[in-house]
């Protein structure tokens, strides 16, 4: 049993998610919501025991069906896949309480959709080959398209055209990408790549240099990078609350591909090939951050403003990734996981702010007062500290190391103004906008609508997340750092006859 | 061969790209189709082109990468699951915004150059029309 232990987070919700299909489950909503959240749970436990295993006794490498590499395709758990498949597990459990309140009445398959998007997410970072990762990319966005448009309604359906059009266009681009490694590699494995990119032949340098940057494109676009995020925004702000929360990682599975293939595959080991995407990274980056706060300073909803958050936080994360040194990257996964949950959190509280104010929903004008002004107040309170980055939340920790991993690469100059401007912009308009919401009310009757008990249990048990990724700041920094030279020097290698499955 | 392949490759990728450039959702549609078909193509050359190749060793002289053939498997199987699915957006697209716009919102009618020089004019003469009819009731409101 334990020796399938990185498989089981794509069958927990591969075969969840079928079950909940089936009949005595599947006309049932409150068996469907009791079986979702017990999956929910049962992820969360087998993501945590296997980040701990990985922890104590090293990266685990499951070869499916028994296919020894370089041939099979493998399945890779080590430290930094590992600790985005218990975000994605935390995520899912909250995204699953909230949704429970009601929110998946509006659709029919609300719950398996979820399962099926954690089985893409999950997937993704578990996957050591590159022809898989376009498989699960594929798996989460087809959830994902059914999930934006969860719900219905005109807005809805115009986000959801572009954002599946662009992402079709994305997937032919990521093929293309995919026939000239195969080309040139003559693999897909990522490991094996890794070791191959310093012995490409000379002639065939130029066409694997093109498949990298189709990669990037491709990455940029899932990732919301400077020139590719025009669907983002919009995409996410008419999510419904639940849905934009488990969005808030799927711009990261971007940033996390881009590490494995840019940091890894193309990093400094990698000969004439070596950080092929560095010189486009780092104006792209900076590009990313300015475009995300002149956004940010224009929303007019809060989930607009949320969403606009995510870019900046995209951006930020860009920058660790053009700086490539080992604290930037460890510094950088410990602010993916807090920027995650944070914007995670704020999209849940817009969600329920939006139930309380009627008319007006989340936009920044007068209107009714919230029923339950002091309690979403202390929850966007936390929220927005925690994404503007300051103490005593784990954002702060976040800024402040990547800010240092840019003063020890000599790159303080191009990292620390947008990063800074970026909170900045972020202070103005958070507590601008709280301002408006919970202050500015019109009339004193507010509306008899509370938050559902599931919606609170949901919220808070994210909101809590925090203060304790402050207290075990020391912890999970050092297991980043671990994570991200492991990440550095390559997959675990896996040489034929070499089996750990 | 290679010639042919390649700009059978290339010719269905500039019209995907051309068809995906355009407003409305059915060219965009027909658009992915087609880049996904070129594609599926290009996927297939990248184990190498050979003539009377199997995929399976020793049944013949030359052998081909059974490789690209099971990506090739793989990539049309989901771009037909996503062209379905697109379809079916499209439809409802249509039906909850008005329009196939790609944007949702009716653009103004084309005009030809002739029917833009001959709506200017229109416009030219029942402005002096206009302010010729407007004169004399001007000057009979002003005794009153």
């Amino acid at each position: 049993m334990l020796q399938h232990l990185p498989v089981l987070p794509l069958l927990i919700p591969l075969l969840g998610g079928i079950l909940l299909l089936l009949p005595p489950l599947a006309d049932d909503r409150n068996r469907q919501r009791i079986m979702g959240t017990v999956l929910a749970l049962l992820q969360l436990i087998v993501a945590v025991y296997l980040l701990w295993t990985v922890h104590q006794h090293g990266s685990r490498v499951y070869a499916m069906g028994d296919w020894q590499p370089p041939f099979g395709i493998l399945l890779v758990a080590d430290r930094l896949a590992t600790l985005l498949l218990v975000l994605t597990a935390i995520l899912l459990l909250c995204v699953q309480l909230f949704s429970s309140a009601g929110e998946d009445e509006k659709g029919k398959f609300f719950h398996p959709l979820l399962m099926f998007q954690t089985l893409g997410i999950q997937g993704a970072f578990l996957t050591g080959d590159l022809f898989n990762l376009f498989v699960f990319f594929e798996v989460l966005l087809i959830a994902s398209y059914a999930l934006l448009i969860h719900g219905g309604g005109a807005q809805k359906t115009l986000a959801n055209v572009h954002y599946v059009s662009l992402n079709l266009a994305g997937s032919a681009l990521f093929l293309f990408a995919l026939g000239i490694m195969y080309g040139t590699f003559g693999t897909l494995n990522m490991a094996d790549m890794q070791q191959k990119a310093a012995q490409i032949h000379s002639d065939d340098m130029r066409l694997a240099s093109v498949g990298a940057m189709l990669l990037l494109v491709v990455f940029g676009l899932k990732s919301a990078m400077m020139p590719l995020h025009f669907w983002m925004p919009r995409a996410y702000a008419v999510a419904p609350a639940p849905v934009a929360a488990l969005f808030a990682i799927m711009t990261k599975v971007g940033i996390y591909s881009l590490w494995r293939v840019h940091s890894g595959i193309f990093g400094d080991n990698a000969g004439e090939l070596a950080n092929i995407a560095q010189p486009w990274l780092w104006p792209l980056a900076w590009l990313t951050v300015v475009i995300g706060i002149i956004a940010t300073l224009a929303s007019q909803t809060l989930r607009e403003l949320t969403a606009n958050l995510v870019i900046i936080s995209v951006g930020s994360l860009l920058l660790m990734v053009a700086l490539n040194t080992p604290e930037a990257t460890a510094s950088g996964l410990y602010y993916l996981v807090h920027s995650t949950l944070a914007t995670a959190l704020m999209f849940l509280v817009a969600g329920l702010i939006v139930e309380q104010r009627g008319k007006a929903e989340d936009r920044f004008v007068q209107a009714r007062p919230l029923a339950q002004p002091v309690l979403l107040g202390a929850l966007f309170f936390m929220a927005a500290l925690a994404l503007i980055g300051m103490p005593p939340v784990s954002g702060f920790i976040g800024k402040a190391l990547m800010l240092k991993a840019a003063l020890a690469g000599n790159q303080a100059a191009w990292v620390w103004p947008p990063i800074l401007l970026a909170s900045l912009a972020a202070l103005v308009m958070l507590s601008r906008s709280g301002g408006t919401l919970f202050w500015r009310a019109r009339g004193d009757h507010p509306d008899d609508t509370r938050a559902h008990p599931a919606q609170l249990a949901a919220v808070i048990l994210l909101a809590i997340i925090f203060p304790v990724m402050v207290v075990f700041a020391g912890w999970i920094t050092d297991f980043a750092q671990l994570a991200a030279a492991e990440m550095q020097q390559g997959m675990v290698l896996n040489l034929p006859g070499g089996d750990d499955a | 061969m290679e010639f042919i392949f390649a700009v059978s490759v290339g010719v269905m990728t500039t019209a995907g790209i051309y068809l995906m450039l355009r407003a409305q959702t059915f060219p965009v549609i027909l658009g992915l189709t087609l880049l996904s078909y070129a594609v599926n193509l290009f996927l297939f050359a990248s184990g190498r082109l050979t003539v009377n190749g199997a995929a399976i060793v020793g049944h013949s002289e030359q052998l081909a990468d059974p490789l690209p053939q099971a990506l090739v498997l793989t990539a049309i199987v989901i771009g037909f699951a996503m062209t379905a699915f697109v379809l079916i957006l499209a439809i409802r697209a249509r039906s909850d915004l008005g329009n196939d716009q790609v944007d949702g919102r009716e653009l103004p009618p084309e005009r030809s150059a002739l029917e833009e020089a001959l709506a200017n004019r229109v416009e030219k003469l029942s402005a002096v029309h206009k302010a010729r009819n407007d004169k004399p009731a001007r000057n009979k409101r002003k005794p009153s």
